[in-house]
């Protein structure tokens, strides 16, 4: 058995932590949450375990912890967002941090303000955790060079959106007819692949999980994903990774269906001939739906193009678990902060607490 | 166990079994009583003492589980976030007479913590505490109405209950550490 301090909430003897944890426990060992490709599995599964926490925190009468009392949460998004946004600032509220929020586009960033100075003026104002959307792929991580506290990726560009894969994991295991092992299970990404940091962050935690993943398009939207799925011999977790444009192929005997929003605003080039030949070829039917398992779960990370990626019938099925993705979305999103929070840099006491 | 057997396992079964009569004793009948175990030994202990109250008094009486991870005072002093392991109390909190049960009282910083998360699921009558060992050292102004056994420590020392349910056996041992690596988490 372990060594244990009885009344574990006095820290009188000088207490040392191993970084790795006691044997069997797993500990979070990231200070920024960037995009999943560093977290293994172990992680993220601690990650549901928590978040099952928080689902119970806030079925409680009053949603409210003290975990994250007196810790600076800024929220800063550089781009447009409603869920996203919303939920992180609800979770560390319920988590009773300092919540700050920033729309780049009403502050000094419209003078012209760069990324480093905001977030060092936002480190300068009490930001100990940084919340941050932005459209350019791999901004967080620039910001997480000059940051002393912890950054969480919000969304970069086409490049991750690890909060998000983590409550479509969470969902999914919430959900999937015969338990949450994902192991085997036919998982399928459909629609605009090429701009989604879903898809990229989902790629990593849902091979992490075992899932027989398969992502499914139109070619000009899988570009790149073909020389990803031939490597992923080396990715954790040996799940398999099929890309195709073979839609019938993509959706038999599936088990999840996540569809993609097709970005309009992101769209150049030619890429789509139009929004309704997308919808005839690779739109998400009822019909299109027959060929996947009876009890298949249908997904959507918001916001949806209804009649373009998703038929309006689809959205509102019995199978889709589109409303559970965004409930999911705050307690996951606790969780995450209560983690990060642990790990980001705290002056630690050996003396008596 | 590799310390100094302080309490044995009939030691602990015939503490467990006096603590529930004390209960009831006090309460004057079992009428709005419910038991709340602190995660993580605090629940088995808690579902022990229900058991004697069920023999003795041939009454039921509803257990929880309470962690209090999200309510410790430390957790900006600790390296790591201590895991999570859960909070379950299925019965109605206002109006009851709520029975903390732990296994060690020390600093008292876990029963405050307790307390503060009991009172977020409602009001009870009043909150009692059960401690299966007393030893002493207390930081807040904190005291228990039933104590299994007063042990006098010194801070170097660690004081470690097993129990069948969560050690695969039962017994209390204290020992001299220094500068040993611990687990800042206890139940």
């Amino acid at each position: 058995m372990s060594l244990v301090v009885p009344d574990g909430t006095g820290i009188d003897l000088a207490t040392v932590v191993p970084a790795s944890g006691g044997p069997g426990e797993v500990h979070w060992s990231h200070r920024h949450l960037l995009d999943l490709d560093v977290v293994a599995w172990p992680e993220i599964e601690l990650v549901m375990r928590t978040t099952d926490a928080m689902r119970e925190v806030l079925a409680r009468p009053i949603a409210k912890v003290p975990a994250l009392r007196g810790i600076g949460v800024t929220i800063l998004f550089y781009e447009a967002s409603t869920r996203t946004r919303v939920s992180f600032e609800v979770a560390a509220k319920n988590l009773s941090a300092d919540v700050v929020n920033i729309a780049a586009a009403s502050s000094s960033v419209a003078k012209g303000e760069s990324l480093v100075d905001t977030i060092r003026t936002v480190e300068a104002l009490g930001a100990d955790m940084i919340v941050m959307r932005h459209a350019t792929s791999g901004a967080p991580y620039l910001a997480a060079e000059h940051f002393g506290g912890s950054i969480l990726n919000g969304g970069d560009g086409w490049h991750a959106h690890p909060s998000q894969a983590l409550l479509d994991l969470y969902t999914i295991r919430e959900h999937l007819p015969g338990g949450p092992d994902l192991r085997g299970r036919k998982v399928v990404i459909l629609g605009d692949v090429l701009h989604s940091r879903v898809a990229r962050s989902n790629v990593w935690s849902l091979t992490a999980a075992g899932a027989d993943l398969w992502l499914c398009g139109p070619a000009t939207l899988l570009r790149g994903f073909e020389r990803w799925a031939s490597t992923s011999g080396d990715m954790p977790g040996h799940g398999r990774f099929t890309v195709t444009s073979d839609l019938a192929a993509a959706l038999r005997d599936a088990d999840v269906v996540m569809a993609l929003r097709i970005q309009r605003e992101r769209m150049s080039g030619g890429l789509l001939p139009s929004l309704r030949e997308y919808a005839a070829r690779f739109g998400l039917t009822l019909d299109r739906l027959d060929l996947a398992r009876p009890d298949v779960l249908i997904m959507h990370p918001g916001p949806m193009n209804e009649g373009v990626e998703i038929a309006p019938e689809v959205a509102v099925d019995p199978r889709s678990v589109i409303t559970d993705q965004v409930t999911n979305g705050v307690a996951v999103r606790m969780a995450l902060l209560y983690l990060l929070a642990g790990a980001a840099g705290k002056p630690r006491s050996t003396s008596g607490g | 166990m590799t310390g100094r057997l302080i309490m044995t396992a009939d030691e602990i079964r015939r503490a467990t079994v006096r603590i529930s009569h004390e209960i009831v004793e006090k309460q004057a009948g079992t009428a709005g009583l419910a038991l709340v175990g602190i995660q993580r030994r605090g629940v088995p202990l808690a579902h022990r003492i229900a058991e004697a109250i069920a023999e003795h008094e041939a009454v039921e009486l509803p257990v929880g589980a309470l962690d209090i991870t999200f309510y410790r005072d430390d957790l900006s002093l600790i390296a790591q976030q201590p895991l999570v392991k859960g909070t379950d109390l299925p019965f109605d909190l206002n109006g009851a007479t709520v029975v903390l049960v732990d296994d060690v009282l020390y600093t008292g910083r876990t029963i405050r913590a307790a307390m503060d998360a009991l009172v977020d699921f409602g009001r009870p009558q009043a909150i009692r505490l059960a401690v299966l060992i007393d030893r002493g050292h207390r930081e807040l102004p904190i005291r228990a109405d039933h104590v299994g056994k007063n042990v006098p420590t010194s801070r170097e020392e660690i004081v470690r209950v097993h129990l069948l349910e969560t050690d695969g056996e039962d017994g209390v041992d204290i020992e001299r550490v220094v500068g040993v690596v611990a687990e800042p988490i206890a139940g």
